[in-house]
């Protein structure tokens, strides 16, 4: 346990801790608005095709998470803008933006002469290396989606509740939805630093899946999800420090565990309600 | 009376679809339409042009002033149960709330008078006990009268019904009617339904959609008139012996 808080002497895993602490906060709001929203899909459709993004920056030389912003927002309004005009099945361009995301961005960092540094990073994420230029992108996105919810709370359920009522109501739905889908881009991409490519749809999921064994109501399932993402997220650094495997992966480990006890616990003693039920019942009925 | 809408050959539909074809239609205050016709007649149509979902392709609708003035928007709309998203994260009470959200700028928050006057409509909907409670967690005719609060909690001069019978027990369904009956003192209602047998103790007038649209004032629908209307809807008759009598399409 010592050598655990000693930890805290490295500057490495103060960022770590900060950046766990971040990660948190955005997933844990923006997870719950794609949750309530079903568009998990579409998320995990931007995800990857922001690694064209991050190829790009390979290539050209400059840094891989501005390519990524860039990919990120740009399929996301996309994805917003075509999947409005009924013409094109979402589902299918969707999985069309994924997979030419991830296509262009193994082209570009083939293209790139000599070794891609930090490749693995992006896919699978290192918390261990996030710099203080990513740990000021992830506090700024923290202090906007935090205000952007206090001040919008109404319009945001207003518009993703019930989206026709909102358009006969004159509500600026389209606005609304192109903000939100942008901030569920930058979030994603932000977060990418933290546990990567492949594993930033469950720290967005995870987290509100657990919330949701509690509550059914969207501003305290916000609350839940940072406070699970952050349990999680610390102990799963704590693990990857202690057995030495790669953080992301320990990070969503550790969520998956922790959903499965909260879960099972929930079973066993949403059992022993029912049963104590109907025992009473049948008390009743002799 | 005042005309509180006067829809004048419009036509609507989608893209190269048209499904309403010169379609004329005046609401008065204080009417109840009951809007029937067959599936794919153009029903939804005719409500999404009116609630401004789609533009129309020809012709025009005139609203009186009061109804589009500022920023009181004067219709209430109870959508089809099945549109509403059950899990979603959302409690009664914001959901009636959010009726009022047409009258606020991007930021306002609810005055102590709208949650007085959002409380004071769910008490009368029996739902001010459960207001705290996720929809997720109520039952189809729970959710209908929440939905049916969030209408009302502007205060509507006119009142659009997409289908309120669907997914709702009979004892709520004849409840629903009694309420209806009571608000028509008040507003203006336009009720979309297939079943024609149960609203007929309720409408004052017809409008049967089917491609065009027939109005017929007076409650009583007999086989001949719908018929010359060519509308091929069905009729349940509640007589001693009920019975069904089916229409084919004409056309």
């Amino acid at each position: 346990m010592e050598s655990l808080i000693n930890l805290f002497n490295f500057e490495f895993f103060r960022n770590a801790f900060l950046a766990a602490f971040m990660a948190s906060i955005t997933c844990g709001i923006i997870g719950t608005y794609i949750v309530a929203r079903r568009i998990v899909f579409i998320s995990g459709g931007i995800t990857h095709a922001s690694f064209g993004g991050i190829g790009m920056g390979y290539y050209f030389g400059f840094n891989p998470i501005t390519g990524a912003i860039i990919f990120g927002i740009l399929s996301a309004l996309g994805i917003e803008l075509f999947t409005k005009r009924a013409d094109l099945r979402e589902d299918s361009a969707i999985a069309m933006l994924w997979s030419l995301g991830m296509a262009l961005g193994v082209i570009f960092i083939f293209l790139t002469p000599g070794y891609a540094p930090n490749l693995m990073s992006y896919l699978f994420g290192n918390i261990l290396t996030v710099s203080k230029e990513d740990l000021l992108f992830l506090l700024f996105l923290s202090v906007f989606v935090i205000g952007f919810f206090l001040i919008f709370y109404r319009m945001i359920i207003f518009v993703s509740f019930d989206e026709e009522f909102a358009l006969t109501n004159n509500a600026p739905v389209r606005l609304f939805n192109s903000l939100l889908i942008s901030l569920v881009a930058l979030t994603i991409v932000l977060n990418i630093r933290v546990v990567g490519i492949i594993l930033v749809m469950s720290l967005l999921t995870i987290p509100q899946a657990i919330a949701n064994l509690f509550t059914k109501r969207f501003d305290v399932m916000m609350g839940y999800s940072i406070v699970f993402a952050f349990l999680g997220s610390v102990t799963g650094l704590a693990f990857s420090y202690i057995y030495d495997i790669p953080s992301g992966a320990s990070i969503i480990f550790t969520l998956v565990v922790l959903y499965g006890i909260i879960k099972t616990l929930f079973l066993i003693f949403g059992k022993a309600n029912m049963s104590a039920v109907k025992i009473r019942e049948e008390s009743l009925k002799s | 009376m005042d005309t509180l809408v006067e829809i004048r050959n419009l036509s609507a539909g989608y893209g190269q679809n048209i499904v309403l074809r010169d379609v004329s239609l005046s609401i008065q205050q204080f009417d109840f339409i009951g809007v029937i016709g067959p599936n794919g007649g153009g029903k939804t149509t005719l409500l999404k042009a009116l609630l401004g979902l789609i533009p129309p392709l020809a012709g025009e609708i005139v609203f009186e002033e009061s109804m589009i003035g500022g920023n009181a928007h004067r219709i209430g709309y109870l959508p089809q149960i099945n549109n509403i998203d059950r899990k979603f994260p959302v409690t009664v009470y914001d959901v009636v709330r959010s009726g009022l959200m047409s009258r606020k700028r991007l930021v306002g928050r609810y005055s102590s008078e709208e949650n007085e006057r959002a409380i004071t409509l769910m008490d009368e909907m029996g739902i001010a006990a459960i207001r705290n409670k996720a929809i997720g967690e109520l039952s189809g005719g729970q959710i209908q009268r929440a939905l049916l609060c969030r209408a009302l909690v502007n205060n509507p001069k006119l009142l659009i019904l997409d289908e309120p019978n669907t997914y709702v027990d009979n004892r709520f369904e004849r409840e629903l009617y009694e309420k209806l009956k009571l608000l028509n003192e008040k507003l203006a209602i336009l009720l979309v339904s297939h079943d024609l047998g149960t609203i007929s103790t309720y409408v004052k007038s017809y409008a049967c959609v089917n491609s065009s649209l027939h109005y017929h004032s007076g409650n009583e629908v007999t086989d001949e008139l719908l018929k010359s209307y060519e509308c091929p809807i069905q009729i349940i008759s509640h007589g001693d012996i009920p019975h069904t009598v089916l229409h084919k399409h004409l056309s």
